[in-house]
């Protein structure tokens, strides 16, 4: 690739003329702001790109909640600001009913995809894949830039959707027709739903192009001595995340396919039977429920896709600061291996209630419930890495127990809404907003933030500031529990969700307080993000400067420079010959032995088991 | 306004700017090395994992006792006591592991926070510890996935039931309409091309089982009958969601759904049981189905048999006799011929 060609590798480092040579490369390319910045193939800037276009989108979500937070808990109050930012939506203070529709359905697109999957895959596997496999770049530099400028077209098509006459679309972020086929049906079912399908197929393009490019390099550029199983977690995360990616992305962009073909070219697939408007449409033989399947095919392995990645990076932070070995290293691997598979045959347990064939939905309550024995196994090694640890309280570490603290919390409730039995009373209420709000919303970007304050300083050679880290974060998990535990009660009551005021029913109003005490715990939690959006542009300019391995990690990422130089380190890629995750290990001076160092300079630690190597 | 959020920005932002710098000087000044800085930190955060968790799990049981009555009452339906039992069981296995994980989690957290002059267990495989903590989930959710399913099984096999009274419920946006079978227990057949002002189900005319249905815009079922609900819709779809008889079912343009239950409290034994004489039932559409998707409705009664006789007698008829509604189809003649049709 290009990429080796200019790294200066071995020898040549040495050679002062050829030394000479790269750093005028190196100049020349820093001068070009376009080159350097824009128009990169280096994993690291890629990374950074994902991240900062991740951490607007974020805020733009976030944001869009927030408003429709204010009209759930003070559906009698006028807010003037409200049409200082979106004019006509927020005439005289109040919130359009349809664009309250507009931002629930954006709130979760943008989360889903461009946040936790765009921000989260894009970043980390980005940044930690060839760093961590002591590879020079991606296998592809160049596709790898093009998934980032898919993915950005794709965020910029959605959000010029918000600006258009009849409005972006507002169908749900599921989208399911015939509601987000028909401009009849809703105004955000026009232009605002066509560009929705846009930005999806970009971004399902950026997803693959990544994707691709993620497995090639994890199995062909891991340095040497990097076998698979001396892979650090996070790497295994990635891709077995990008796999499912590869895999369930294109089932997506079929869905979509066959909805612009049912929106522009009058086909049926999804449609069938439609008096609308005082006319009956002439769409014959298509069944809305086929769209659902389809959907959904991807929909659920996407919940893995976002919180696998999640749970790789809380897998190093914890056992890097618990200075402990990651309990049940292949049974990690291989819980994550069985989660993987089950996610592609458990997709039904949305479709319940949608009239799918009940005989099928028990084998959907199998399969779902059975997702629940690999968590498990995981929850309890992660239990066990803390149990007699030494645990460094950095703020990636609080957000690696926060994670592993809503993901139990998440995944019991999913024992409730995987069993059809139960579900038959609380799908589609606030109990389900509260379960993948809490399992996959929090624990993803729980472990997003763990992520982000551990290789920060790998991404800019800076430190974040700890003590708004430390407030960043308890802000933030007692905001997630104030607003979503208390959703629970809501679903139990009855209450579905998408309902712009719970009016239908006069009995639904004593969850009033409720729901002003989930905005007001929005509200702080909302504002605690902007601590971290300061600290994080604060620190890239301003902040401590990092040393080379300011966690005493074992990984190989801190070996690379502090300066980023194309090609990552100077001379050769360094070899690897041990796990990532020793350690405390007994007789080792220090407590941890990096995975650069051979057993034959550990005489004192090394075990019986070791010499098999 | 507009000037006072500005300068709340500003000035947040100033005070966080202050923190940044005064913790590094401080930490600076005072002559702490890192390790002393982390020690603190760790004490601190440590003791607050500990105090989440004491305060957290006491928030939780708190809300649970003084919200648990705000939910649904007791289950109005034959299946439904079933679901809620079920439901219950779970909680329980739930609640349980719930409580044992967090208070691990946490404590462990409080316990093993940083000594610099301590070591870390080397501890990183146990074949029969991680034996037991796959073995012992997969019992306790075999037992869960049985318990479900048997249940799902008794609720949506509908060749052993017995016949229930058909009732259609029609959706359209955004409001329900119901069709009763009338004394055949035959609901006449429905087409959207018949669709007209007068006959907004598009009910055929000329089927016999359509003479004697009945048509209302609220939900009545006599209390202890198997009811047999016919699900349709002619727009998008939406959802017949009855949250007291734990019923939900999308109506779904181009197929029929249903649902068997049989309701067994009727709504003046609910005023009592819940001690609120406005008490009534409802039926909301629980999916998202347009603008007006929350104010989706229809009121929803259970009767006593006699009195739901006496109910249905005085409805009206889809085809009153006299009214004579002209039987033929409404569909404007030009969409007959487009060829997308049959695709």
């Amino acid at each position: 690739m290009e990429v080796n060609q200019h790294s200066p590798v071995g020898t040549h480092h040495d050679d002062h003329s050829h030394h000479g040579h790269d750093h005028h490369h190196d100049h020349e390319e820093s001068n070009n702001f376009f080159a350097k910045y824009i128009f990169t193939t280096d994993h690291k800037m890629i990374s950074k790109q994902f991240l900062i276009t991740a951490i607007i989108m974020a805020f733009l979500a976030m944001g869009m909640s927030l408003i429709f937070r204010l009209q759930l808990a003070w559906p009698d109050t006028k807010f003037p600001f409200l049409e200082d930012i979106i004019g006509r939506w927020g005439k005289d203070g109040k919130l359009d009913p349809g664009f309250y529709l507009a931002l629930v359905t954006l709130h979760g697109t943008i989360m889903v995809f461009f946040v936790l999957t765009g921000g989260l895959s894009g970043t980390f596997s980005n940044l930690l894949i060839p760093f961590q496999v002591g590879a020079r770049d991606m296998a592809s530099g160049f596709l790898n830039a093009l998934s980032f400028w898919f993915f950005f077209v794709s965020t910029v098509v959605m959000c010029a959707s918000i600006f258009i006459e009849s409005g972006p679309a507002s169908a749900g972020w599921t989208v399911y027709p015939p509601l987000s086929a028909l401009p009849q049906a809703i105004p955000g079912s026009g232009l605002g739903m066509t560009l929705w399908l846009i930005s999806m197929a970009l971004f399902i393009a950026s997803s693959l192009l990544g994707g691709i490019n993620y497995v090639t390099t994890v199995l062909n550029l891991r340095t040497k001595g990097m076998t698979m199983t001396r892979l650090p977690l996070t790497i295994w995360a990635f891709f077995i995340t990008a796999i499912l990616g590869v895999l369930s992305f294109p089932v997506l962009l079929a869905a979509a396919l066959l909805l612009i073909f049912d929106r522009s070219f009058g086909t049926s697939f999804f449609l069938s039977d439609i008096f609308i408007d005082g006319a009956p449409l002439d769409y014959s033989g298509g069944s809305p429920v086929l769209f659902q399947h389809l959907f959904w095919f991807l929909g659920h392995p996407e919940v893995y896709i976002v919180l696998l990645p999640a749970l790789g990076l809380a897998s190093e932070v914890i056992s890097v600061n618990a200075r402990k070995p990651i309990f049940g290293y292949k049974a990690m691997i291989a819980s994550m291996l069985v989660i993987a598979f089950l996610s592609f045959i458990v997709w039904g347990h949305h479709m319940f209630v949608t009239g799918m064939n009940p005989f099928l939905g028990s084998v959907f309550v199998f399969t779902t419930l059975l997702v629940a024995i690999p968590s498990a196994v995981k929850v309890f090694n992660y239990l066990t890495t803390l149990w007699r640890g030494n645990i460094q309280f950095t703020p990636q570490m609080m957000f690696a127990m926060g994670l592993v603290s809503t993901f139990i919390t998440g995944g019991l409730t999913g024992i409730i809404l995987g069993d059809s039995t139960l579900d038959i009373n609380v799908h589609d209420t606030y109990f389900v907003v509260a379960h993948f709000h809490i399992v996959m919303g929090s624990s993803a970007i729980f472990g997003m933030f763990a992520g982000v304050y551990h290789w920060f300083p790998r991404m800019y050679g800076r430190m974040m500031n700890k003590k708004l880290g430390y407030i960043h974060f308890w802000f933030t998990i007692i905001g997630v529990y104030g607003v979503f535990f208390p959703m629970h009660f809501l679903g139990l009551g009855g209450v579905p969700r998408r309902y712009y005021a719970n009016t239908a029913y006069e009995p639904f109003s004593v969850f009033m307080d409720i729901n002003v005490l989930i905005s007001i715990a929005a509200i702080i939690g909302g504002l605690a993000q902007l601590i971290f959006a300061f600290n994080f542009f604060y620190s890239i300019w301003r902040g401590k400067k990092s040393v080379q391995n300011p966690w005493k990690s074992n990984t190989i990422e801190w070996t690379a420079p502090i300066e980023h130089l194309h090609g990552n380190w100077p001379g050769e890629t360094p070899v690897v010959h041990r796990w990532p995750y020793d350690y405390g290990k007994p007789g080792s001076p220090d407590d941890f032995i990096p995975q650069t160092v051979p057993y034959s300079e550990t005489p004192e630690s090394n075990t019986p088991e070791d010499l098999k190597h | 306004m507009n000037l006072l959020l500005t300068l709340a920005i500003v000035f947040g932002v100033l005070v966080l700017v202050r923190i940044a710098n005064v913790a590094q000087m401080a930490a600076e000044l005072s002559g702490e090395n890192e390790d002393d800085e982390q020690d603190k930190s760790n004490k601190w955060n440590g003791m607050g994992f500990l105090l989440f968790m004491i305060f957290g799990l006491a928030l939780m049981t708190y809300s649970t006792i003084k919200w648990l009555p705000l939910t649904l009452p007791v289950a109005a339906s034959e299946h439904g006591v079933k679901v809620d039992e079920l439901m219950d069981l779970n909680w329980a296995v739930l609640i349980i592991v719930f409580f044992i994980t967090q208070f691990l989690l946490f404590w462990f957290a409080y316990k093993y926070r940083y000594n610099r002059n301590k070591r870390s267990f080397y501890f990183h495989d146990n074949n029969k510890l991680e034996a037991i903590w796959t073995i012992v989930p997969t019992i306790v959710l075999a037992g869960l996935i049985v318990t479900g399913l048997v249940e799902w099984n008794k609720i949506t096999d509908l060749a052993t039931k017995e016949d229930g009274i058909k009732i259609q419920v029609y959706s359209k946006q955004f409001d329900f309409t119901t069709r009763y079978a009338g004394k055949d227990n035959k609901l006449g057949a429905s087409f959207f091309r018949n669709i007209t002002d007068a006959n907004p189900l598009g009910v055929d005319s000329e089927d016999v089982a359509a003479k004697d249905d009945k048509i209302a815009k609220e939900l009545v079922m006599p209390v202890g009958q198997e009811i047999e609900l016919v699900i349709n819709s002619r727009d998008v779809i939406h959802s017949v969601y009855l949250p007291h008889f734990r019923v939900q079912m999308n109506a779904v343009p181009g197929m029929t759904t249903r649902f068997h239950f049989k309701p067994t409290v009727t709504t003046a034994k609910m005023k009592e049981i819940t001690g609120d004489d406005k008490f009534e039932y409802i039926m909301l559409c629980n999916k998202i189905c347009g603008v007006a998707h929350y104010n989706m409705k229809m009121g929803v009664r259970v009767l006593e048999k006699d009195e739901y006789t006496k109910w249905l007698r005085g409805e009206k008829k889809v085809f009153e006799p006299a009214a004579a509604t002209p039987a033929t189809p409404a569909a404007p003649a030009d969409s007959v011929k487009s060829p997308v049709a049959s695709i």
